[in-house]
């Protein structure tokens, strides 16, 4: 099983799109989308859901009003400031909450209860190109890093049911919990960036994170021709870094059309930003092969 | 007053709108850049950083002398962050949450306080009006909500409520964004009209909506082919109010690129952000 991640450090650089298309390029192949935070994939890609499976995970604090004596202590031992005070008594502010249990095993009423958490939901899905897995984490929750676990299991167990042997994944911005959680096992990083001061900044951290995880990486710059003069630093830091950038994609109105059409760039417009990215597909599969 | 500016999708341009708004902020301010994973706002403010400061967490370091491997530890920690073995306890250090849930069970007082490197805090000056605070996750490190709690814990001590804050929030919509909003008076949601912007804008307002703030949203790279995109009727149906139009450009897309503060680029786009500015001080 080869795995490949798309990420990006910055948000907003084309992942989603970048993911898409090679989804459609592929062949053998399981489409797993792990940002399961802000999750766009679907959007292009899914044709009908197969099924949906809830996702618990992590536990929340809830205080009975009716059995607390309002003693302090889980006040007292709360790291994470949660629980706060109402006329009623002490109650646990959810958002703040981590759910680690400490005030639930120190009452000495037991007036707290710790009830598994309903988190999210997952889903496999049915594309135009391959099986889809992917999920919606509720707003506002945590685990992140436990459902992206879960998804990437849940794509190799389909794609050894299926036959394949490749999983495309499209990651989330940033390069905390779920992006070291997508990282972890992967064979091969796609780093998308953009030539802003941002998305140098931002591509430095990441490669440094890929580094820092001995994944393998190789960056394509997205509308590169917007600002060439920082799209050659980009590059020139990629060639002292041993990093090679595989595609230079030019800016073009079709890729947004191409959204909105809630199609893939290579679905919809057979034109120069298609071919080159086809040519970057190319690259990278000869690296799969290779492998 | 606190301000914070948050989008579901990330590249929808809160750093942009965070910068500029901040240029022309017509009272005492701090721009704090809560986006600890890929922080961008002091590529645009050059602020002068005076001060760094190494932000930790507490976590449980086995002294094997005491540790009699009873798990009492393992057994409270929710977090996957400590297992018995046939040689003892092992902890897994970058798992733990800091709880401090294992130090209350140990019944043999065999666990030593340790600590784990979250990043770094960083604070300065932008200029005589305006400080300036962020936070850079340690490479490898996950948990970005603590030192985002580090940043929060920084502004109360040093600032009081004596000035406002216009804070730069991190993307998506789960823990670290809401963490970095949850005491915000006002939230600010950058969108972009595409389908994509329009399902995260969704998502933001679910999760936004739960701190019981006023929320406005700011669209960026209106007027092109896209803007017929049903965003402006989503914003109408939930009553979203739209502050503010960002219009789509090449010229702002390579003012951007290069670091440029739009508001500081034309008196158009200052007098666009001057308006952000009064149409949120009025909501306070």
């Amino acid at each position: 099983m080869y795995e490949i991640t798309v990420i990006s450090g910055k948000g907003g650089t084309g992942k989603t799109v970048l993911t898409a298309a090679f989804a459609h390029l592929a062949s053998k192949h399981i489409i797993c989308d792990l940002d399961v935070d802000a999750s766009d994939l679907h959007i292009l890609l899914e044709r009908k859901r197969d099924f949906k499976k809830d996702f618990f995970s992590g536990n929340e604090a809830i205080i009975d009003q009716s059995k607390c004596i309002q003693c302090g202590s889980c006040t007292e031992l709360c790291k994470f400031e949660a629980i706060y005070k109402t006329e009623k008594g002490p109650s646990v502010d959810p958002i703040r909450c981590e759910g680690c249990g400490v005030c639930v095993k120190h009452c000495p009423q037991n007036a707290i209860s710790f009830p598994k958490k309903h988190c999210g939901e997952w889903y496999q899905s049915q594309t135009n190109f391959a099986p889809m897995i992917h999920a919606q984490l509720f707003p506002g929750e945590e685990n992140s890093g436990l459902l992206v676990s879960l998804l990437r299991k849940e794509a190799k167990k389909l794609a050894v049911e299926r036959g394949a042997n490749l999983l495309i994944c499209d990651g989330s911005p940033g390069m905390g919990c779920p992006v070291i959680s997508s990282l972890a096992g992967t064979n091969l990083a796609v780093i998308i960036t953009e030539p802003t001061l941002s998305g140098m900044h931002d591509l430095k951290r990441i490669l440094d994170l890929c580094k820092h995880f001995s994944i393998p990486a190789k960056v394509i710059i997205n509308k590169y021709d917007l600002n060439k003069d920082q799209a050659t630093l980009i590059e020139k830091y990629c060639v002292e870094n041993k990093t090679e950038v595989v595609s230079k994609i030019p800016y073009s109105k079709t890729v947004i059309e191409a959204v909105i059409m809630k199609k893939t760039i290579i679905e919809y417009d057979d034109g120069i930003v298609s071919d080159i990215i086809k040519e970057a597909w190319s690259k990278i599969k000869k690296e799969i092969t290779n492998a | 007053m606190k301000v914070i500016i948050a989008s579901g999708k990330g590249g929808t341009g809160k750093t942009t709108v965070c910068a500029s708004l901040i240029s022309v902020w017509d009272s005492p301010v701090i721009a704090a850049d809560m986006d600890v994973e890929a922080p961008n706002l002091h590529l645009y403010l050059n602020p002068k950083i005076e001060e760094a400061r190494k932000a930790t967490i507490e976590i449980p370091i086995i002294d094997k002398e005491k540790c009699m491997r009873c798990g009492a530890c393992v057994e409270v920690c929710q977090f996957n962050a400590l297992t018995l073995t046939d040689d003892g306890v092992l902890s897994f250090p970058e798992m733990c949450h800091g709880c401090g849930g294992c130090f209350l069970a140990c019944p043999f007082g065999a666990i030593i306080s340790g600590e784990r490197e979250l990043g770094n805090v960083l604070w300065g000056k932008v200029n005589k009006n305006t400080d300036f605070i962020m936070g850079e996750l340690r490479i490898g490190e996950a948990m970005s909500p603590p030192l985002i709690r580090e940043i929060k814990k920084h502004l109360e001590n040093n600032f009081k409520n004596l000035k406002d804050i216009i804070m730069d929030a991190p993307p998506g919509t789960s823990c670290p964004p809401i963490n970095a909003a949850i005491d915000a008076d006002v939230i600010v949601l950058v969108a972009e009209p595409t389908p994509f912007g329009l399902h995260d804008l969704g998502l933001a307002r679910e999760a936004f909506k739960s701190l019981k703030k006023p929320i406005g949203v700011v669209i960026n790279r209106a007027g092109s082919k896209a803007h017929n995109f049903p965003i402006y009727e989503y914003c109408n149906a939930k009553k979203l109010p739209v502050w503010s139009e960002i219009p789509f450009s090449k010229e702002i897309a390579l003012a951007c690129s290069k670091g440029q503060v739009l508001a500081l680029f034309s008196d158009k786009y200052r007098a666009l952000f001057i308006d952000l500015m009064n149409k949120i001080k009025n909501y306070v």
